[in-house]
């Protein structure tokens, strides 16, 4: 409904045009609907949206929001706060240093998907409109109301491009539906943000605080949801007003804050995660922070390989499954042949070394392959793991993994007397046992960061991306290609056992399975590397993002069953057209968007 | 262990002058039935530039990819300062010989101050461990890496741009970047492949500076040209290479003058046998169309 009225096709149409908004409606009328409307949805909230409980989160209450209704209500507070900013009102502007008008269409829009998505659901879900209170309804009308005053808002409409008159009717059509897709694209255009002035280093630090604490709350909230819907809504909220704050410049300004102060942000990210089980009630959602943590750090050790040396592994999950196996051998598990308990921290050694030693018998052979034949060797030998996993069970080779059965009961860590399956009480806080090993895998996640962080600024790090970039140029500078990338594949595998180690611990059994190349529970080999692609190449957080989404998604949204892979390769496919950095630009990337000589990407784009 | 053989190869130690650099003995390449490069001998003396012209096609870069270690020469053998070449591109730049490539290969997405630093990677030998734990002497090898490649950086006249992105240089200044990034690998001979190529005039006369300064440096260069005049006014001596031999070698007007150079620039048959029976060829040929054509208007007779 965004589109039906644009695109005047006609070449002759006067060139400098006042600039206009999609809607026919004149400025202040437009920003005042925007304004009222978002005003009405906060409002609304407060209101009972339908008559009976059966719609869980109950929002029959009249007087506080509950459920979905609180995304609503958030969504509509940053629309009616950007609206009110967009009146130019003194001190609001720091808020908007990009502009309020692309920010507020994309914070109205996020109050109305979320109300519509939640209107349309208790209608299905109940049976029909007649569910519905009229809070409700004013909701939906309300939050309509403002994002088509928002839309109404004045933007600057490309120029369409000339119509060669030879043109066959099939072509006329593409190029109106281009000029329109030029048009849609103009509409949630923002402008470039203006670089942050210096402030106190205090205040910066409060600011990396605020980021954090926000973060941290996001997450929370993300991972406690306790229905489809609410983290459908979730999502959408979430989605959209993150692009609103991107949008007004605000992830920008944040992000070069943070880049100031690199050493805080990460020590203060490891100080929220570390909160996270201090947030939760019992083990439930801790369990899902672990898993999140070991997919995240095992991706990050991917990122090493694929982000930075560029090679293509296809096997990776080969790696944490010898990590795994090696721990759960020497754990002293009743399953296991070889009758030794070692402690954790040798455990830890022994993890690790086994993936290394593994890393360089598959890497030595295989390195000298470029590309497509490396990505599928690594292939094979990621399956020739879990097969070989799966036959040394006695019958068919001799007995020590136990075959498809895997070893089982892996006792818990227990390191100078703290025993890791027990809870704890710190403080008022019960902390239970998926909550220690978060502890665990947390310092694990902190040591892979700090080899990302250091190994890539330096001389090796270097060498890494200039073989990526062009092997034969690095080989010409002197660059012993195959010995940097032996490195990468080493360091890589045994980051990715360090994970295994404690995974072997948290999971209780590890059996073959685990560690396939593609399946719908994360980690395996593709969703690892989709985590990396997903969150951002050659970045920290981007893995630590992507694999944390890759992981909530499916794991929240059960109804989609059998088609959670499907959906999980739309999706892969939709951001690799509109976002093919990845959520998380590296700096590289960052730099070249910010030489000044290149022209914004709209205008370029829309010559073309 | 590829280190220890580095700074005799560095061009820390000043060579004497005539000293002989490189030493490239009948070498020979072959790839299948064709031979690409036949029997060329050249020497490369300390402090002299030498330039390398030939047609194209005539074998020049397939020589320079065997004295790089990129091909193994088939036959002959290629010294740098006595000792004959490793047969890894890697080890010949830490022998002291650096390249530069005919199309740009810079590393793209990293900024032009990484690029430099990646060439230092021959002359420091900070491992995986010191990066990790970064001691002090990781933290002194890489202020002196940083000080030597924002030295080469400003040598070319690139220093203010050392945050750039690589990719996002002028082409003029891509090709300075690259041969900062040869420099910074310290060599003692720096071969060049057609460092002007696309460029202006005032761009080639830049280079043509720059290329008098390495030298001035105690670099000997290697030079492969297209452009003439740049050649002529640069080089101590030209050698020719036509069809992977070497046809003359001295220095310019000795080349210049040189018939045979004329001849395979320009095409001019050597003698006039080939010419005499190319033309009966050619007529024997056009009498045996037409008769053919009159006699079998489908046949294909060739």
């Amino acid at each position: 409904m965004t589109t039906q009225t644009t695109a005047p096709e006609t070449p002759s149409a006067p060139a400098a045009k006042a600039p206009a908004g999609l809607l026919p409606l004149p400025e202040k009328a437009a920003r005042g609907l925007a304004l009222g409307g978002s005003a009405l949805t906060v409002l609304s909230t407060f209101l009972a949206w339908t008559w009976t409980a059966d719609f869980p989160g109950d929002l029959t209450v009249y007087g506080y929001p509950g459920g979905l209704q609180v995304l609503v209500l958030i969504g509509a507070l940053l629309a009616t706060l950007l609206a009110v900013a967009s009146y130019g009102v003194r001190g609001l502007g720091r808020l908007v240093p990009a502009g309020p008008d692309a920010a507020l269409r994309f914070a109205t829009l996020a109050a109305f998907a979320t109300t519509w998505y939640t209107v349309l659901s208790i209608s299905s879900e109940l049976g029909g409109l007649v569910n519905l209170e009229p809070g409700g309804i004013l909701a939906a009308v309300a939050s309509l109301a403002a994002f088509a005053g928002a839309l109404a808002l004045p933007f600057q409409r490309p120029e369409p491009d000339p119509i060669d008159p030879d043109d066959t009717g099939w072509e006329k059509t593409k190029h109106s539906l281009g000029h329109t897709w030029q048009t849609t694209k103009a509409v949630f255009a923002g402008g470039a943000p203006r670089p942050v002035g210096k402030l106190p280093s205090y205040a910066e630090i409060l600011i990396i605080v605020a980021v954090l604490a926000l973060g941290l709350t996001v997450f929370t909230y993300g991972i406690g949801t306790e229905y489809d819907e609410l983290f459908i809504g979730f999502l959408i909220t979430a989605g959209f007003a993150f692009a609103a704050l991107n949008k007004a410049g605000l992830i920008a300004q944040a992000s070069q804050i943070t880049a100031r102060h690199q050493n805080i942000t990460v020590c203060g990210a490891f100080v929220a995660a570390a909160l996270f089980p201090f947030t939760q009630t019992d083990d439930q959602y801790a369990t899902l922070g672990v898993y999140i943590l070991i997919f995240a750090t095992v991706a990050l050790g991917l990122n090493i390989v694929v982000g930075l040396a560029g090679l293509l592994d296809l096997g990776y999950v080969a790696f944490l499954g010898v990590g795994a196996y090696a721990a759960a051998l020497v754990s002293g598990s009743p399953s296991s042949p070889f009758d030794v308990h070692f402690p954790f921290w040798a455990a830890v050694l022994v993890g690790a070394a086994a993936s290394l030693v593994f890393g360089v018998l598959i890497g030595a052979p295989t390195l000298r392959l470029r590309g497509d034949y490396l990505a599928i060797v690594t292939l094979g030998f990621g399956e020739i793991f879990r097969i070989t996993a799966n036959n040394l069970d006695g019958t068919s080779g001799p007995d020590i993994t136990n075959g498809s059965n895997g070893i089982s009961s892996i006792p818990n860590i227990n390191v100078l007397g703290f025993d890791f399956g027990n809870q704890h009480d710190v403080g008022g806080f019960t902390i239970g046992r998926f909550a220690n090993y978060f502890f665990l895998m947390l310092i694990i996640t902190a040591v892979v960061v700090l080899v990302f962080r250091r190994s890539g600024n330096s001389r090796i790090g270097r060498a890494w991306v200039a073989i990526r970039e062009d092997e034969t140029a690095a080989l010409a500078m002197g660059i012993n290609g195959f010995r940097v990338k032996l490195i990468a594949f080493a360091v890589g595998a045994s980051l990715a056992g360090l994970a295994g180690t404690v995974q072997a611990h948290v999971t209780y059994t590890v059996t073959p399975e685990q560690y396939l190349f593609a399946g719908a529970i994360p980690p395996n080999s593709a969703f690892l590397l989709a985590a990396v692609v997903l969150g951002g190449m050659g970045t920290i957080s981007g893995p630590l993002i992507g694999a944390a989404l890759l992981f909530l998604i499916p794991n929240k949204l059960q109804f989609l069953g059998n088609y959670q892979l499907f959906a999980f390769g739309v999706a892969l496919i939709l951001l690799m057209r509109f976002r093919p950095e990845g959520l998380i630009p590296n700096r590289r990337r960052q730099l070249e968007f910010h030489e000044d000589a290149e022209a914004p990407t709209s205008l370029t784009k829309a010559g073309a | 262990m590829t280190t220890d053989t580095t700074t005799q190869g560095g061009a820390a130690v000043a060579p004497a002058p005539g000293e002989t650099v490189l030493d490239a003995r009948g070498v020979t390449m072959r790839f299948g039935g064709l031979t690409a490069v036949r029997d060329v001998d050249l020497t490369v003396n300390a402090g002299e530039i030498v330039g390398l012209i030939g047609p194209n096609g005539a074998g020049k870069t397939t020589f320079f990819n065997c004295l790089t270690g990129l091909y193994v020469p088939t036959e002959g053998e290629v010294r740098y300062k006595g000792a004959v070449l490793p047969p890894k591109s890697f080890k010949v730049t830490a022998a002291g010989i650096a390249r530069t490539f005919q199309n740009i290969r810079l590393f793209a997405n990293m900024t032009v101050l990484e690029n430099v630093l990646v060439g230092r990677h021959t002359r420091t030998k900070e491992g995986f461990w010191s990066a990790v734990l970064r001691g002090p002497g990781f933290h002194r090898a890489e202020k002196a890496s940083r000080d030597r490649a924002m030295e080469l950086l400003a040598f070319v006249g690139l220093d203010h741009k050392a945050e750039h992105l690589a990719r996002n240089l002028p082409y003029g200044e891509q090709r300075k970047l690259e041969i900062a990034r040869a420099l910074a690998s310290e060599p003692g001979l720096l071969l060049l492949d057609e460092p002007t190529a696309g460029m202006n005039p005032q761009e080639t006369r830049t280079t043509e500076e720059l290329v008098f300064a390495i030298r001035d440096m105690g670099i000997a260069v290697l030079v492969i040209e297209h452009d003439m005049r740049f050649i002529f006014n640069l080089c101590d001596r030209v050698a020719v290479l036509v069809q992977g031999e070497k046809l003359v070698e001295g220095d310019s007007a000795t080349v210049q003058g040189d018939e045979r150079v004329v001849a395979a620039y320009l095409g001019e048959p050597y003698e006039d046998a080939p010419g005499a029976e190319e033309v009966a060829e050619v007529e024997a040929a056009e009498a045996g169309a037409e008769t053919t054509a009159h006699a079998a208007p489908g046949k294909e007779n060739d």
